[in-house]
């Protein structure tokens, strides 16, 4: 192997490729765009949703309880909804999202609690609807509370403690570290599209330096030269390698630089639904990441980029033109997309034998990686397995230029 | 020198099955000679060259070109070889001195050399004045010089032409007439396939007649007018194809 016609032959390359207008779009316009457009469009989109949510004061209809002035009072004057006169067809009100919840208050309400009946009242919610569960549960906290002052109004009649009907609390304590929850939704997006971008970034070139060559005749004369198959192949996979990898940096510099840009962007609207933590808990428009997880999921992406970089070259080169070479890559997409999807199901979780499955292990491994998580069994053992088949990928793409019926077929 | 020893190639295709592309063809070429390779299309000619030029492995038989055989030494014979084809293309995002330099290097030139080779084809070729300029804005000719240079700049001792007026205008097919007369000129050993009749009997020192894989006669133009009774090269074409035809 001569490294001196390598490094001719990657150089070469190298140059013609920054020359062609599609092959810069991939490997510098498009990762440096992308992940600022989804982001900030995802926070921006959030971001409204839940202020309007928030602005709104749901409506809410109260059945019954005529007799009960009391709670329909306290009700009245809750400032979190808003009770609108009862209708018999409440529960189409609420289909059609005219009203969001109703409460069913049974007869005598104010009387049995006076006289310490047992009594239900009756939440009528649409499962599933965001704005009618953000109703249902300030009408359920409303009467959580209401029943809390009831028993202590009861106990401090009979003069005894609290604690009597409350023994113990329960408190939760969260040890996932606070990237790991708002992590994860933003976790499952980022390195599937990291993935996608370092496919792109090496379709281009893959294909316009081995099947456009062979359409344009270049390759027949740079065969012609004293440089060897072997030489080439790998001065060419050198260049798709650099593109792919190139996708991968600006979109990793870009998702550093869009990460605290939201954060700081949204911030007036990330406070307040921390604060109100209730129904939107999750929900927070800019999850953080952790940076160092971040760096070190990109890098678990380099022997992917070296899979796709190989992998496409060999495909490509087996096209006798740049189209031909098209029909055979677009399909590949939708594999590569798959797993990188499958990643992003909630409940997908790494195994031995997931870890194995390239593409998707890598896209589960930095789910758990930009969540501040490391898994050092995990990381070893799918690196390594990426690199076995990023080695392949590169012993097939050699294999394909030395078979002089795949350079000259007819 | 090129001495071609019973060359053999078949291919294998789906459709179309064994292929025999080229039979048993020998032939020798000295410095300073243009030996013609002509035939009709799917004769076998480009078959024979990419052989010649290691592009292709042949099946069976062999090739020494300037005493280092094809099969066992492939990158020295490049060395030696400048191959011109009408299908061998120029990278058009490359200015021509880019390219030059870029086959220079292939070539194991030093930078030193490159330039100073540069210079010069580019003097004897009327380059200067594009140059610097992008191949993909380059007319007919100006491709064809930087062609040319591309075929000379390591200075090859073998230089092969596959029908390489294919395509163009009378001036630009003459420009590279004129090239090939200065190769043998200079003391190289030229070979040069066509299919078309009057370019070897201007051209060539010695005639091969290929056809369905076969070199079928050779010799000097007036070798085969003597043995075909013909004066006319096209009339001596058909008998030579005509004669084992029928066999
Ligand atoms: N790479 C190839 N694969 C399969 N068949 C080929 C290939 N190259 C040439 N052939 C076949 O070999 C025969 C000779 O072709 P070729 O050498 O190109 O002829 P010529 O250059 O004289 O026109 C033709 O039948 C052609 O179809
Ligand atoms: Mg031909």
């Amino acid at each position: 192997m001569n490294v001196h016609q390598i490094v001719t032959v990657y150089l070469k390359e190298l140059r013609d490729a920054l020359r062609d207008r599609r092959t810069l779009i991939s490997m510098f316009v498009v990762p440096t765009l992308v992940i600022p457009l989804i982001i900030l469009g995802f926070g921006l989109v959030t971001a409204k949703i839940v202020r309007k949510a928030r602005a709104e004061t749901p409506a809410v209809m109260v059945l019954g309880g005529k007799d009960s002035p009391q709670v329909q009072a306290a009700l009245a004057a809750h400032p979190r909804f808003r009770v609108v006169p009862a209708r018999e067809d409440f529960r189409t009100a609420i289909s059609n999202k005219t009203l969001r919840a109703a409460v069913e208050l049974p007869d005598d309400f104010d009387a049995a609690l006076a006289e310490s009946r047992a009594t239900t009242v009756r939440l009528y919610t649409y499962d599933g609807e965001f704005k009618s569960g953000f109703a249902t549960s300030e009408l359920d906290r409303f009467f959580r509370d209401y029943r809390e002052r009831t028993i202590q109004t009861r106990l401090a009649e009979r003069g005894l403690p609290p604690a009597l009907v409350k023994p113990f609390d329960i408190t939760r304590q969260n040890v996932a570290p606070p990237e790991k929850v708002g992590g994860n939704l933003i976790g499952g997006i980022i390195p599937y599209l990291v993935i996608l971008l370092c496919f792109t970034g090496a379709m281009y070139p893959a294909m316009d330096i081995t099947a456009g060559e062979k359409e344009r005749g270049t390759l027949e004369t740079l065969l012609c030269s004293p440089v060897g198959r072997t030489e080439i192949v790998l001065g060419k996979f050198l260049v798709v390698l650099t593109s792919a990898l190139s996708t991968v940096v600006f979109a990793g510099i870009s998702a550093l630089v869009t990460f605290p840009l939201g954060a700081w962007l949204f911030a007036p609207e990330v406070a307040p639904v921390r604060a109100a933590a209730a129904a939107a808990a999750a929900r927070t428009p800019m999850p953080q990441i952790d940076p160092l997880g971040f760096l070190a999921s990109l890098a678990m992406v380099v022997p992917i980029a070296v899979l796709f970089s190989a992998g496409l070259l060999a495909l490509s080169l087996f096209a006798k033109s740049y189209k031909e070479a098209q029909s055979y890559v677009s399909p590949l997409i939708v594999v590569i997309i798959l797993p990188a999807l499958a990643a992003m199901l909630p409940g997908v979780e790494l195994t031995f034998s997931l870890s194995l499955i390239p593409i998707l292990n890598v896209s589960l491994v930095c789910k758990e990686l930009v969540s501040g998580v490391f898994n050092w069994a995990h990381l070893v053992l799918i690196f390594g397995s990426s690199c076995v088949y990023a080695g392949i990928a590169i012993l097939l793409a050699v294999r394909m230029f030395n078979r002089e019926s795949v350079l000259f077929r007819t | 020198m090129i001495v071609a020893q019973a060359l053999t190639k078949t291919f294998q295709d789906k459709k179309r099955g064994e292929i025999l592309a080229v039979q048993d063809v020998s032939f020798t070429c000295q410095p300073g000679q243009i030996y013609g390779l002509l035939g009709a299309n799917g004769a076998g000619k480009t078959t024979t060259l990419r052989m010649l030029a290691t592009l292709f492995k042949p099946t069976r038989g062999t090739a020494t070109v300037a005493g280092l055989s094809v099969t066992e030494r492939p990158a020295e014979v490049r060395a030696q070889v400048g191959f011109l084809a009408a299908s061998t293309a120029l990278y058009a995002r490359l200015t021509a001195r880019e390219t030059l330099a870029y086959f220079g290097r292939l070539n194991g030139l030093p930078p030193g050399e490159i330039a100073a080779r540069t210079q010069r084809l580019a003097d004897d070729l009327e380059m200067h004045e594009f140059l610097d300029r992008r191949v993909d804005k380059f007319s007919t000719g100006m491709k064809q010089k930087t062609s040319i240079a591309r075929t000379l700049i390591h200075d090859p001792a073998v230089i092969i032409f596959d029908e390489p007026t294919l395509g163009l205008d009378v001036m630009a097919a003459r420009t590279i007439l004129r090239f090939v007369r200065d190769c043998r000129a200079r003391g190289k050993t030229v070979i040069y396939s066509t299919h078309i009749m009057s370019e070897v009997e201007k051209l060539c020192d010695t005639i091969g007649i290929i056809h369905g894989g076969r070199l079928l006669a050779e010799g000097t133009l007036a070798d085969l007018r003597a043995r075909f009774g013909e004066t006319d090269m096209e009339e001596i074409f058909i008998k030579a194809i005509g004669a084992t035809g029928a066999a």
